[in-house]
């Protein structure tokens, strides 16, 4: 059972993921961000619930929809946000934009916009830590539509010969781009498809934190104890389709608003006040706390200088 | 100095190099109990244990990404692919991810990593498994593309290759690896992105690349029993292009002929050709003429007929000579 410290530590962190969001969308709306942006608004759960087993020292591989997984891994909100303004300050030098973003210090080796790509790399972050024989872990974010490319069996299958310390967390929001999954695939539960590669597989409800991060511990702690990897698949929803203005036409009439319904923060709240971990209090508090950090971080990004053109050709090479 | 087949010298540069650095390791299909498909890591696994020389299924994808992983943690991974046919199956880990890495995360991290894979024909291989497809690589920014063509060049480029902070594809060629050349024992190493002239001479420059150069050469043989004295240059390396040696020699020869085995639409010989139309045109008395296959898949049975040789070599100078 996860402390009142802890509670309180992951709500902090699913609450910033939403305000981060939030704020992006309104500032994309403002046009202050060039190219376009997906976000995770409805799944903060997953990110926030995985990235709590995480050390420092321990990877993430995210996607496309990935500011959250990011946030919660703990990057700097500074460097952050300057680098989805695209500004010279950004953790990648404004080189990669939202779909990209990556922090060494913070431990995520990356967004990838390329559906499914980020499963082979992630098998290389854990292969290092078993050639070097420490014990850090590397978890790989990929979205249900990503189970359906060839790079996931070839991952999952090496990842369990070789029993790689790797957690696969399959954020399944039943949306592959402007698909369902119901016409892509014959099978319910993804996690099913364990089985086939000799590893555990597991389901739990995404948007309670609590299963979550009790599942994830486990998947974390068996990796990091070399006994190999687990796919874990966390059934969430999309609030704000595929990506930031999407009209969700292809959604029917109140799916949406139903799965607005399951917050999953409200979920939370709701625990912590039953097991008077927290109150109301302590929520206005974490909630201002957050926007002050936001603020600055916009601030920061609205400050920082555009990449200097002299240096395109910076970085292509040694 | 010892005599040694091109392939030989590509397992003693990684005997070395293992041994130099414990962070270099092999990974690939059948690379370990096996020692290559062709004999290129054979008597490693021995040598340096199942951690460092690493056998996987048949899943390019998930080996390249693999490699990549491992090369952002600190890791030197050597990756052997078996057909250069095969890296279209892994062609978004090289082309999306291992030559991005280090620009698009703004320098944080580097994929020190060599892809070691075969190409060319002449084995009667068939349409998938004989292609040159060098130009391909040598489009995408973030790659160094290595294409030696002696034993010797060989060993000293994947030594550099190695140890290079840069990703390396490093194609080999399948109808060199039986060729005996002479290689220093000891430990030495070769510029990437330098040329080598492996022939002097005044009157036409033939620039060319792996398997090719020896053709090159061969048809420099044939021009000089009547009197046309060739330069032939070895490119070693397709990305990044040795320009100085290549401009250096046609200042002196003014005329140039291209030679390469790939088809000759958009290879490496159409870039060489631009560069040099752009930048030094007065120097040039003819045409840059290119010799390459023809537009058409490698056929099995009619490779010989397909694969450009000394003659079309010897033709394509005498058509630069006539103008």
């Amino acid at each position: 059972m996860a402390s009142k410290a802890l509670l309180q530590e992951i709500y902090y962190s699913m609450l910033k993921v939403r305000r981060v969001e939030e704020r992006l969308l309104d500032v994309f709306a403002e046009g202050a961000i060039p190219g376009f942006i997906h976000v995770s608004i409805g799944q903060e759960a997953v990110a926030s619930g995985v990235c709590a087993c995480l050390t420092p020292r321990d990877t993430i591989f995210t996607t496309h929809r990935g500011h959250g997984h990011t946030v919660a891994k703990g990057i700097d909100l500074k460097p952050f946000m300057a680098e989805i303004y695209g500004r010279a300050d950004g953790s990648c030098g404004g080189r990669s934009g939202s779909m990209h973003v990556a922090s060494k210090e913070a431990g995520v080796a990356g967004a990838n916009g390329i559906v499914g790509a980020g499963m082979p790399i992630s098998l290389g972050t854990a292969f290092a830590s078993m050639f070097r024989g420490d014990d850090d872990v590397t978890v790989c974010f990929f979205g249900d539509g990503a189970t359906n490319e060839g790079t996931f069996h070839e991952s999952l299958n090496l990842a369990a010969l070789w029993n790689l310390p790797v957690v696969f967390v399959c954020e399944n929001n039943g949306w592959a781009q402007f698909t369902a999954q119901s016409t892509y695939m014959k099978i319910k539960q993804i996690s099913d498809r364990a089985a086939s590669y000799g590893m555990p597989g597991i389901t739990v409800d995404g948007t309670d934190v609590l299963a979550v991060h009790k599942e994830a511990d486990r998947a974390v702690k068996r990796a990091r104890a070399g006994k190999g990897p687990t796919l874990l698949e966390c059934n969430t929803q999309r609030w704000f389709g595929h990506y930031a203005g999407d009209p969700q036409k292809y959604r029917a009439e109140g799916e949406v608003e139903k799965a607005r319904e399951i917050d999953p923060i409200a979920r939370l709240e709701t625990h912590l006040l039953a097991k008077k971990q927290a109150n109301q209090a302590f929520f206005d508090a974490t909630d201002e706390r957050i926007r002050a950090e936001i603020d600055a971080a916009i601030a920061f990004a609205e400050g920082s200088p555009k990449a200097d053109p002299s240096d395109i050709l910076m970085d292509v090479y040694a | 100095m010892t005599e040694s087949r091109y392939i030989k010298a590509i397992a003693q540069a990684l005997d070395e190099e293992m041994a130099r650095d414990e962070t270099v390791y092999i990974i690939g299909e059948d690379v370990g109990a096996s020692g290559g498909a062709f004999g290129g890591t054979r008597g490693l696994l021995d040598k340096y244990g199942p951690l460092r020389v690493r056998d996987t299924p048949i899943s390019e994808a998930a080996i390249m990404g693999l490699a990549l992983g491992s090369a952002v943690k600190g890791l030197r991974p050597v990756v052997e692919i078996m057909f250069a046919d095969f890296l279209p199956m892994c062609m978004d880990q090289i082309v999306n991810q291992i030559a991005k890495t280090r620009y698009m995360f703004g320098g944080q991290f580097h994929a020190p990593m060599v892809i070691r894979s075969p190409g060319g024909g002449g084995l009667n291989a068939g349409p998938q498994h004989s292609q040159s497809l060098e130009a391909w690589f040598a489009h995408v920014p973030g790659l160094k593309v290595v294409v030696p063509s002696t034993p010797y060049d060989a060993k000293g480029l994947l030594k550099s290759a190695i140890r290079d902070d840069d990703p390396v594809l490093f194609l080999e060629n399948k109808a060199l690896y039986a060729m005996k050349g002479d290689v220093p024992d000891g430990d030495y190493v070769l510029p990437i992105g330098k040329a080598d002239i492996k022939r002097p001479g005044n009157d036409v420059t033939i620039v060319s690349l792996s398997r090719m150069v020896h053709q090159a050469l061969a048809a420099a043989k044939i021009l000089a029993e009547r009197g046309i004295e060739a330069e032939v240059i070895d490119l070693r390396t397709v990305s990044p292009l040795d320009k100085e040696t290549i401009f250096a020699s046609v200042e002196k020869t003014s005329r140039l002929v291209v030679a390469h085995e790939a088809v000759k639409t958009a290879g490496i010989g159409a870039e060489i050709s631009a560069l040099v139309s752009e930048e030094m045109i007065d120097c040039l008395d003819g045409p840059v003429v290119r010799v390459g296959a023809p537009f058409a898949p490698v056929p099995f049975s009619l490779e010989s007929d397909y694969l450009p040789g000394p003659a079309d070599v010897v033709a394509a100078v005498e058509k630069v000579l006539a103008y």
